[in-house]
Formats: structure tokens, C-alpha cells, sequence
């Protein structure tokens, strides 16, 4: 479901620009809204969310399109945590839909998708390993790398039981906003894949914006 | 006696004894290791079983099922006879060489105590001794805590004899009654793996009573993986995590 925001990037408490291969790792307080700005289109933004408090209350996949009853995320969609509440809300969308079944690329999907001497290539899992190892303050390891949420990319389930990766529904200056409802954890890694369409073969930067 | 599966080389070589048999009630759970080259067959006794079911390396716990893997590698939203499941480090911990039933969900979780509660009613260990009113998220932490794991550890979880499709804008159903009496699902271990299975509702459930029905499992000897088998063909990302799961065992 398209649906603008009201909130103008001139009044935003807080902005960064996020190249391709880069984790971006920020604290968001509940009633704050985040917005992931696709700057040049076709990009995927690859995003895992926790309880700032307690990282191990973490994104649920499979409770999120569960109680939703849809597996694709869009404007109205509240994201679940594995401790069953409500993390954040989409409150705009000006893509449309995004997909959370997909997971993340890492050197070892890489090896199955692909080949298997790509296993030396950048993948988000790469990012966020880094990301939460040069952060030792917030406790967390591989263990907490869980199923992410790939914002931007497009992966259509058939009625009959197929899945299959399209070329990007986004475009520049496509955006998805989420107001938060607890304080998280926002950890992005945008994503470096070179083999498939998600970036639409060129990886390029996003903008992450905050408003109080 | 179960009757003999129909032959070929995805079958156990030795499907007329197992090397164990046993019954999981209703509403339980139960985890052990199965060893690479053995068959766990699993079977919905009564008809309408739920059977949760996480998979993780014995030798380093941080590989496990990796639901997201396991669907994009095979361009697929529903599991069956010729997948694999695949680990998060692209490698196959079990092949799925037989299944009566054609559509297990592995994508709608499980259910927890608040679900149970609202949907069914709580029913403590107190009142109801055994016939107590478990749900899958406790079950599955009950389970891994015996191997040293945690909420940390919990991923998507397979929901065998449980079909849950789509329709063309994405909208997700629990199909009643997909499963049968007798309906059997076998996977043959490509690797050791620790095996975590609860029977608990699937938290799409409607039904109007808390389902409580048994999984019957049986082990066996698995026969020879060869260069033909049809999950190791199934498709080139299956080869690829089969060349990756013997490079794994390669010193072995």
C-alpha cells in the first residue's frame, strides 16, 4: 500500500548517508520514526531490529507475517518480536512492498546460489558479523544474527508454493517509514550482492533519517 | 507394520525393521542426535499432526536451519520429496526423500503461551498433570536448553504435516485437513544434527478444541547417497550445498 509522509528531511534530528557494503547500527526511542531512503533505486536494505535493552528480545519473521496474515510488509504492517510485541509500525510507504522471507546474503548462500568460488565476495551476513563484533558493548555474536527484513526487494510467492526473486519495485527516492513503539536497535546492512537483480547489479547507497 | 515403501534409491536400505520406533503424545516434546546416513521417518499416527521440528550442528551449534536458505537456494514457499534443508553455512543437514503429503509449512513459526491461551484456554500442569496445555516456544526452549542453547538460538522453525499457501497478494491460510492418517515424511541426514521436535498446535490452528495428536518416528540405515540421487539433483544450488557438506566431512 503507497502511502506518503507528512515529515520533511529538512526537520530531521538526525541523518546519514549509507554506502553499498557498510552496516549502519543506530538506536532508535520508541515514538521516533525512521525513514530507509533508497537514493539511486533498485537497492536492497538489508534490516534486523532488537530491543535496545534487551537484544535478545529480537525481529520475528515468522510471528510478523503470522499475526499480519500476509507475508509481504507495506504501510500498516506491525513488526513482531520472537517475545510477541510490537516493535515498530510502517507508517510510510512509497514503495509498496517489501519482502522478509528472503534472508540475507552471506559468503556461504553465496557458495549454493552462485558458485561456489564466490564464497570469498562481500555479503551482508559479513556486515553485521563486523558490526556486532566491533560493538562488543551491546553483548552480541552470530547468535544473534536472525532472519532480517529486506527492504526494497521484491520476492513474489505463488499460490502454488513458488518463490522467486524479481527485479526491484523501487526506485530512486522510494522510502519506508517506521515509527517505533519500543526503543531498538536498528542494525542495516546495505547490501553489497553482485550475483542477482535485488540491487539491480549495481549496489549503491541509502539515506537513513530519524525525527524525534 | 507399516507397509513397504515403494523402492528406488531415495528409500532407507533397510525399511522393513527400524532400528527404533516410538510414539511422541500430543502436545510434547522430545530432541536427540541423528547420525549422517540414517533416516528419521516421521509419522502423523492419527491424522492432523503438528510437528515443530529445529535443526542445529551438534559440533558448533551457531549452524542451524536456516529457513530463508532453504526456500531462495530452491525457489520454493512450500517443502517436500526432493528438498533439502539447508544450515546457514551452505551446507544440507537433511534430505527429504519421501513425503506422502507434498506441502509442509515453514514459514508461520510456532505457537506461543499467549496464542494457546487466548485460542484454547490455559490448562496448567496442576489441573490437567500431562494433558496440560503446552505451546511450541516454551517446548522448543525446553528442548534446546539440554544442549546449552537459548532464545538466542531460536530460528524459523518447520511445521511438518502442516500446509500453509498463499494467494496471488500474499495473504496466508492454514489448508484444514492436508494431512492424513499414515502420512510419512523421511529425511536422510547429510550431516549429525541435533533434532528438536514438539508436537503442538500450528499456530494457525481454528480448531475448536487444543489438537493433541501423536507423532509416531522410526530410525534407519540410510542407503548410499550416489551421484544420481534425486535431492542431490534436485537443482543446481542442492548440488552446490552437497559439495559444500562434503567438503565438511572431508577429513572424516
Amino acid at each position: 500500500m503507497i502511502k506518503q509522509s507528512a515529515l520533511q528531511p529538512e526537520n530531521a534530528a538526525f541523518r546519514e548517508t549509507v554506502p553499498a557494503g557498510e552496516y549502519f547500527l543506530k538506536v532508535v526511542k520508541a515514538g521516533e520514526t525512521v525513514r530507509i531512503l533508497d537514493l539511486e533505486g533498485n537497492q536492497a536494505a538489508d534490516t534486523l531490529f532488537y530491543n535496545a535493552h534487551n537484544p535478545t528480545e529480537r525481529y520475528s519473521v515468522v510471528d510478523t507475517i503470522r499475526e499480519q496474515g500476509n507475508v509481504y510488509l507495506t504501510a500498516g504492517s506491525r513488526l513482531m518480536s520472537s517475545e510477541n510485541n510490537i516493535m515498530l509500525e510502517i507508517t510510510a510507504d512509497t514503495c509498496g512492498r517489501h519482502d522478509t522471507l528472503g534472508g540475507a546474503c552471506a559468503a556461504e548462500s553465496n557458495t549454493t546460489r552462485y558458485a561456489l568460488d564466490k564464497k570469498c565476495m562481500h555479503g551482508c551476513r559479513d556486515s553485521w558479523l563486523v558490526a556486532v563484533t566491533e560493538h562488543e558493548e551491546l553483548g552480541m555474536t552470530k547468535r544473534d544474527i536472525t532472519h532480517n527484513i529486506n527492504f526494497f526487494m521484491n520476492v513474489p510467492v505463488t499460490a502454488d508454493g513458488g518463490l522467486t526473486f524479481e527485479d526491484g519495485i523501487s526506485d530512486a527516492g522510494k522510502y519506508v517509514e517506521l515509527k517505533a513503539a519500543m526503543d531498538v536497535l536498528v542494525m542495516i546492512s546495505n547490501c553489497p550482492q553482485l550475483n542477482n537483480p535485488c540491487n539491480g547489479w549495481n549496489p549503491t547507497p541509502i539515506e537513513v533519517l530519524v525525527w524525534n | 507394520m507399516l507397509d513397504t515403501p515403494t523402492t528406488g534409491t531415495t528409500t532407507p536400505a533397510n525399511t522393513r525393521s527400524p532400528l527404533y520406533d516410538d510414539l511422541i503424545p500430543g502436545g510434547s516434546h522430545w530432541s536427540f542426535i541423528m547420525r549422517r546416513g540414517h533416516v528419521l521417518r516421521l509419522i502423523d499416527e492419527s491424522g492432523g499432526a503438528n510437528v515443530g521440528m529445529l535443526m542445529y550442528n551438534p559440533e558448533n551449534p551457531l549452524e542451524r536451519y536456516n529457513m530463508p536458505d532453504t526456500l531462495k537456494n530452491q525457489h520454493t514457499f512450500k517443502l517436500t520429496q526432493g528438498h533439502v534443508l539447508l544450515s546457514d553455512m551452505g551446507r544440507v543437514f537433511a534430505s527429504i526423500i519421501r513425503d506422502d503429503m507434498g506441502w509442509h509449512d515453514t514459514v508461520s513459526g510456532t505457537c506461543n503461551a499467549e496464542l494457546v491461551e487466548q485460542r484454547w484456554g490455559k490448562k496448567t500442569y496442576q489441573e490437567a498433570h500431562n494433558q496440560c496445555h503446552r505451546n511450541g516456544f516454551t517446548s522448543f526452549l525446553n528442548e534446546i536448553a539440554k544442549y546449552g542453547l537459548g532464545k538466542k538460538d531460536l530460528t524459523a522453525n518447520l511445521n511438518w504435516f502442516s500446509k500453509v499457501k498463499t494467494d496471488n497478494d500474499g495473504n496466508l491460510s492454514l489448508v484444514s485437513d492436508a494431512s492424513h492418517a499414515g502420512a510419512t515424511v523421511d529425511l536422510r541426514f547429510e550431516m549429525d544434527t541435533i533434532v528438536v521436535l514438539h508436537t503442538c498446535p500450528h499456530p494457525m490452528s481454528t480448531a475448536a478444541e487444543y489438537p493433541s495428536n501423536p507423532v509416531r518416528y522410526q530410525l534407519f540405515k540410510a542407503g548410499p547417497v550416489t551421484d544420481a540421487d534425486p535431492c542431490k539433483l534436485s537443482s543446481p544450488e542442492a548440488t552446490r550445498a552437497f559439495a559444500n557438506t562434503a567438503l565438511y566431512h572431508l577429513f572424516q
